[in-house]
């Protein structure tokens, strides 16, 4: 999809003004953390298992090349096949091409986030292929025509109403009588309109929440089943997934598991683990007769060896968005591309640009709880950091901002002329805040009270009233 | 021309400011896929006896809906089938995996139970299938593809029926994979076409298993919170987990 990150302010205040959206979003807000906190209570463990997980990726990435080649190596030694993509162009024709041999008319997809950056079913469609997503959430956002608004929950921005709106709109086939008034009636319907889709498809397309160097294998986790109807009833399997997914051993992927579900839903482990490899054995019954990767890099190869190499560990559990107090205020959509939340802060600039996206690393307050509950310790407050610097060196802040900051700096770098003004600042804002002790708006600071009212100075700044303070005769020690 | 391949290794060793990992690299990796060592197995299940894993695999079972029924032997499985699809209202029909330690479960006690052998096929509503192992520390199952047990049978049907027996009942996913391993080495899966395995030599020291196509762990019957976050089970796969723990010892490890 074309990005529309640049207009985050815009898509954010459209974001506050959705009276569903804000439904929704209340329900996720008080769900998810409260899940995983019961969830990581149940064990002990679960810090030190944070620390391995971190230490597993970054050995990972630091022998990047080596493990794709060991995993190239047994994918191929399992009879599957491994393409490789630079961009998402080649991806996505490398993802046709395969569809093409197999003569596909239709495809199913399990939810995979690498599809969604790498725009696949709008290609797939142009090129006379139909996808139908299986997922119960992107395929309530695939009939309503847009991105997921969370990267596991995609049709979290949705209420139960719309999506039996979607629903009736799609499935005309069905009596427009049925009640479709809560989730259980919302779920079977989806489940007897899609199954017929599963058992008629000619490819079956997944991503991987893993690839595993020692096997060759690929693992999907996903609670409704639908991955596995995916990749086990087409003749062909295909998995699109980043070169940052790959893990040295199962022992390896048992230990980011133990993370993964907790982090994400607050599960023990979700319903559905999945482990593949290769197409299906002589005389096996079922399965794909052939399996293919395509393992994308899109971006990720560059953020190696520098600031954001520390993302290409993301398990993509989603926990950071799941605690972020600006995405629980403006939803995914803001964000204007596939990855949203503080995870999508960092990541978007890194892979559509910082030009594009460059809002994102400043959407946020610096609370800091992304950090503290991603399961790999990933910095997102100081890889956003980073972005802001990049931002402004390469001059991409508009000329007020960028004026005002060098001020700022020029000013907060000469104290005594720092504390100068701030005692002049706070003498006139005090004399004129005095009968009411708050600004309902002020030159300059709309920004400030815009939202809210701005306290009047009180006397003087906390730096004359510490100095007098060490002055003092026979002060308390 | 460079391939898209060159140039996503190349662009890494650039990213890394170094060129291919060096021999020593490369055998201190090997040796770490080799050894496949184990990371932290928290001590939930890690510290318990056979029975203390039982119990907390089936209470960590039914905490996501599993349902378990225990029986002495295997003989007495037509007799539960009948019982659970009686108790839960559903057809007295199933389809059983051709696994061939199936192959000496009694039907003929039950003979209104009309049982076929194979996959799963769209009409299937209800199978029965054999399992790998129980893994105690999320009450997890883990089933493996194999000519006697083809995957559909685990998502097809609306009502999935597991046997495990008792002695299958590990304490990690580490055991679990343990318990893949050997049977990768006692019964390797033939590959269908043509392949390349590697055999030896610094490039293929790894002597990677070939695990079977498909494994599946599966926690609790399918579900989905894509609505509202409210939990409806049998999103797309089965709407209900009933596992027939077998007392008695396996018939094949």
């Amino acid at each position: 999809m074309q990005p529309t990150s640049h207009s985050f302010p815009a898509n954010a205040r459209a974001g506050l003004a959705d009276p569903i959206l804000q439904q929704a979003l209340g329900l996720a807000r008080t769900g998810f953390p409260q899940r995983r906190l019961e969830a990581i209570a149940r064990l002990p463990e679960f810090e030190e298992l944070r620390e391995e997980g971190r230490a597993i990726k970054d050995h990972v990435l630091a022998y990047l090349d080596f493990y794709l080649e060991l995993y190239e190596r047994n994918v191929a030694a399992s009879g599957g096949h491994v393409h490789w993509a630079r961009n998402a162009e080649e991806a996505r024709a490398a993802i046709l091409d395969i569809c093409r041999a197999a003569n596909a008319k239709i495809v199913t997809k399990g939810k995979s986030m690498v599809a969604e950056e790498i725009a696949l079913n709008e290609h797939l469609e142009a090129n006379g292929i139909t996808p139908v997503e299986t997922d119960l959430g992107e395929y309530i956002i695939q009939l309503r025509h847009e991105p997921p608004s969370h990267i596991i929950a995609p049709a979290i921005h949705l209420m139960k109403e719309q999506v039996a709106d979607a629903f009736r709109g799609a499935h005309t086939e069905l009596d427009p009588a049925r009640p479709l008034t809560d989730p259980r009636a919302l779920c079977d319907e989806a489940r007897t309109v899609l199954r017929p889709r599963f058992l008629a498809a000619d490819v079956g397309i997944t991503g991987a929440n893993f690839i595993i160097a020692e096997t060759g294998s690929s693992i999907i986790v996903t609670n409704e089943g639908n991955g596995d109807l995916t990749q086990i009833l087409p003749r062909v399997h295909i998995v699109v997934t980043g070169i940052e997914k790959i893990v040295p051993t199962l022992e390896d992927a048992a230990t980011l598991l133990r993370l993964l579900a907790r982090s994400a839903t607050g599960q023990e482990f979700s319903s559905y683990t999945t482990i593949s490899t290769g197409p299906r054995r002589a005389g096996d019954l079922d399965g794909p007769e052939e399996y293919h990767v395509v393992l994308v890099d899109n971006g990720r190869s560059a953020m190696l060896g520098g600031e954001f190499q520390d993302m290409l560990r993301c398990l993509r559990c989603a926990a950071c968005l799941n605690h972020c107090p600006v995405y629980a205020a403006v939803g995914g959509h803001a964000y204007g591309w596939v990855y949203p939340g503080p995870m999508g802060a960092v990541l978007t600039p890194a892979l559509v640009g910082v030009g594009e996206a460059g809002h994102l690393p400043n959407a946020s307050t610096f609370c800091g709880r992304c950090e503290s509950v991603c399961p790999v310790k990933i910095p997102l407050p100081k890889m956003m950091r980073h972005w802001r610097e990049r931002e402004f060196s390469w001059r991409l802040n508009p000329p007020v901002y960028r004026s005002g900051l060098k001020l700022w700096a020029w000013v907060a770098q000469r104290p005594a002329l720092y504390h100068a003004l701030a005692g002049v600042a706070s003498r006139l804002l005090g004399w004129a805040g005095l009968h009411r002790g708050r600004f309902r708006s002020l030159p300059l600071a709309q920004g400030w009270t815009a939202a809210r009212d701005l306290p009047a100075p009180q006397g003087r700044s906390f730096q004359s009233l510490w100095a007098e303070h060490q002055r003092r005769p026979g002060r308390a020690r | 021309m460079s391939t898209p391949r060159d140039d996503i290794l190349g662009g890494i060793r650039h990213a890394l400011r170094r060129g291919a990992a060096s021999p020593d690299a490369g055998a201190e990796i090997h040796e770490r896929v080799a050894a496949h060592r184990r990371n932290l197995v928290p001590a939930r299940a890690a510290a318990l006896g056979r029975k203390g894993r039982i119990e907390l695999f089936v209470a960590m079972a039914e905490a996501v809906q599993t349902t378990v029924a225990r029986v002495a032997s295997q003989t007495d499985i037509p007799a539960e089938v009948a019982r659970y699809l009686a108790a839960e209202n559903l057809p007295a029909e199933l389809v059983v995996a051709p696994e061939a330690s199936f192959d000496g479960i009694p039907w003929d006690r039950r003979p209104l139970l009309q049982v076929r052998r194979g996959r799963a096929e769209a009409y299937d509503a209800v199978s029965l299938t054999p399992s790998l192992a129980g893994i105690a520390e999320t009450g997890t199952l883990m089933l493996a593809s194999g000519p006697g047990t083809p995957s559909t049978l685990n998502f097809l049907p609306d009502t999935h029926i597991v046997v495990l027996h008792a002695g299958q009942v590990v304490a990690s996913y580490e055991d679990g994979w343990d318990l893949l391993r050997a049977l990768c080495q006692d019964d390797p899966p033939a590959l269908a076409g043509e392949v390349d395995r590697p055999t030896g030599g610094p490039e293929g020291a790894n002597a990677s298993p070939l695990l079977p196509r498909t494994v599946n762990l599966i926690t609790g019957p399918s579900r989905t919170g894509d609505i509202e976050q409210r939990i409806q089970l049998g999103a797309h796969g089965p709407r209900r987990l009933h596992v027939v723990l077998v007392e008695d010892a396996p018939a094949q490890p």
